[in-house]
């Protein structure tokens, strides 16, 4: 039997969000110069939450936001047997000069950040790029990548899985780890 | 998981509803992106595609070519005319030759209808049809059909007719099974000596009066007259078959209502479309073309991505 173990929920999932978004109001003052770019298909929907909570607590209503699709840069396309699809991009702004903040659920080897650093530099030249996640997984990175603002650590083994739920897809906030079985 | 069902694109025949589908969701995420300022992306860096031209072409061969190298393939060019072709050698030969110099992809366009099949059967690299003789032209269907669910938002229920020279065009054959596939109702227009005798049996209507076929359509697809495929004389003459079949301002404006213009090119200005019509707000002639490039890296990306 597989048992899910729930590592984040409810007031601690909402007091993580809020806290990912002081530190972010801490470190780019207004957001003029800021862009926030969620990644498809899975972190748009914590770049949604971080962009609507931001401007609740700022009262700023233009944060430029943006939401960034990487099938065409991944290392692995005819690597695998599944067929890489694109998600919708959205991304109607240059980021030159811009201090962009990438927004992914779940960090864990640090490949998908890599391919979304080369779509990036498509869009202009940054002046800075910071990585937000709600989940870092420890010890399982494979490229030199880490997070500036992160929701919550965790360690886990190699096979096991991290999964976020949203409100907006399954009626609440959770995210818990599918131990994998061992054979 | 969605794939694309085939190894091969050889036609609109062989492929599903779903698979041109797939194709217009990828070509939409590329159209997007030829339209940025940096118009590239490295998915197929590792990728080498062959452009096998046996017959003249100037915008599918470009289409083709761009559509590659905003991929960020390795692309070699290949034309019969200035090839060993000349001296005798076989298309499985020819092919065979390149494909050892390590190619992964054959783009080709052959006079001989099925050339791309039998290829297929021969060679071990994923083979896109630009066009095989008189038989198909899948990715002219594929970009006509993306043109029309762009201008009038769906294909499905929509009533297109197809003008011209029906006998001797790929480009009508393959819009027909693709716009079937689609839930589109299709017409062929012509003098009845261009149109294939048995072709209702495709289940599609025809029509020789021009100007019924626009009463009834919401799109008219203008064909070319293929000179260099006729044998011997279909109509006593240009003047006459562009009196009767050529589509001109007045014939347009004698509908109350507004239809779609196609025109798969290359346009033979003052035959089959006059230049008023086919520069005018109805046309969507250039947005074929866009839309050719991006419909084309979906295409080569969905058939690279499964070749693992």
């Amino acid at each position: 039997m597989m048992t899910e173990r729930i590592i984040l929920e409810k007031k601690q999932f909402q007091l993580t969000i809020d806290r990912l978004c002081y530190q972010l109001i801490e470190n780019h003052n207004d957001f003029s110069e800021t862009a926030l770019v969620g990644m498809q298909p899975r972190g748009i929907l914590l770049s949604r939450r971080i962009k609507a909570r931001l401007e609740e607590l700022t009262g700023i209503q233009n944060i430029l936001y943006g939401e960034l699709d990487i099938a065409f840069y991944r290392d692995d396309f005819r690597r695998g047997n599944e067929l890489i699809l694109p998600n919708e991009l959205k991304i109607h702004f240059s980021m030159s000069n811009k201090k962009i903040v990438l927004i992914d659920d779940v960090l864990y080897t640090g490949r998908t950040i890599r391919s979304a650093l080369d779509a990036i530099t498509d869009f202009g030249r940054p002046d800075k790029v910071e990585l937000l996640v709600l989940i870092d997984r420890l010890y399982s990175r494979q490229l030199p990548i880490q997070a500036d603002y992160k929701g919550l650590t965790v360690d886990t083994r190699a096979n096991d899985k991290v999964k976020v739920q949203w409100k907006e897809q399954h009626k609440k906030d959770v995210v818990y780890i599918l131990p994998v079985q061992e054979k | 998981m969605r794939k694309f069902s085939q190894k091969h694109l050889l036609g609109i025949k062989e492929i599903s509803t779903q698979d041109i589908e797939l194709v217009f969701e990828t070509a939409d995420n590329f159209k997007s992106i030829i339209n940025r300022p940096i118009k590239k992306v490295p998915s197929l860096r590792d990728v080498t595609i062959a452009n096998i031209f046996f017959e003249n072409s100037t915008r599918t061969r470009i289409s083709f070519e761009l559509a590659q190298k905003r991929l960020s393939a390795d692309i070699i060019n290949f034309s019969a005319s200035s090839s060993s072709v000349s001296k005798g050698e076989t298309l499985i030969d020819t092919v065979k030759n390149i494909l050892a110099m390590k190619v992964d992809m054959v783009v080709m366009r052959h006079p001989a209808p099925g050339a791309c099949q039998f290829l297929s059967r021969h060679i071990p690299a994923s083979i896109v049809n630009a066009g095989d003789g008189t038989h198909e032209h899948p990715t002219q269907a594929l970009l006509d059909a993306y043109s029309i669910r762009e201008r009038l938002g769906s294909v499905k229920g929509k009533k297109i007719v197809i003008v011209g020279d029906i006998t001797h065009s790929r480009v009508a054959l393959s819009n027909i099974f693709c716009l079937q596939k689609l839930g589109a109702e299709v017409m062929v227009c012509g003098p009845s000596t261009l149109i294939p005798r048995h072709i209702e049996s495709l289940g599609v209507k025809v029509e020789t009066n021009l100007m019924k076929a626009l009463e009834w359509c919401d799109v008219a697809n203008m064909l070319r007259i293929q000179l260099e495929r006729q044998d011997m004389k279909y109509f006593p003459s240009l003047r006459e078959y562009s009196m009767l079949y050529g589509l001109d301002k007045e014939r347009l404006d004698r509908l109350n209502k507004e239809i779609v213009v196609m025109h798969p090119g290359p346009i033979n200005r003052g035959v089959e479309i006059t230049s008023d019509v086919a520069d005018s707000k109805h046309s969507i002639i250039l947005d074929q073309v866009e839309n050719g490039v991006a419909v084309r890296m979906a295409v080569m990306f969905l058939l690279a991505g499964q070749q693992a």
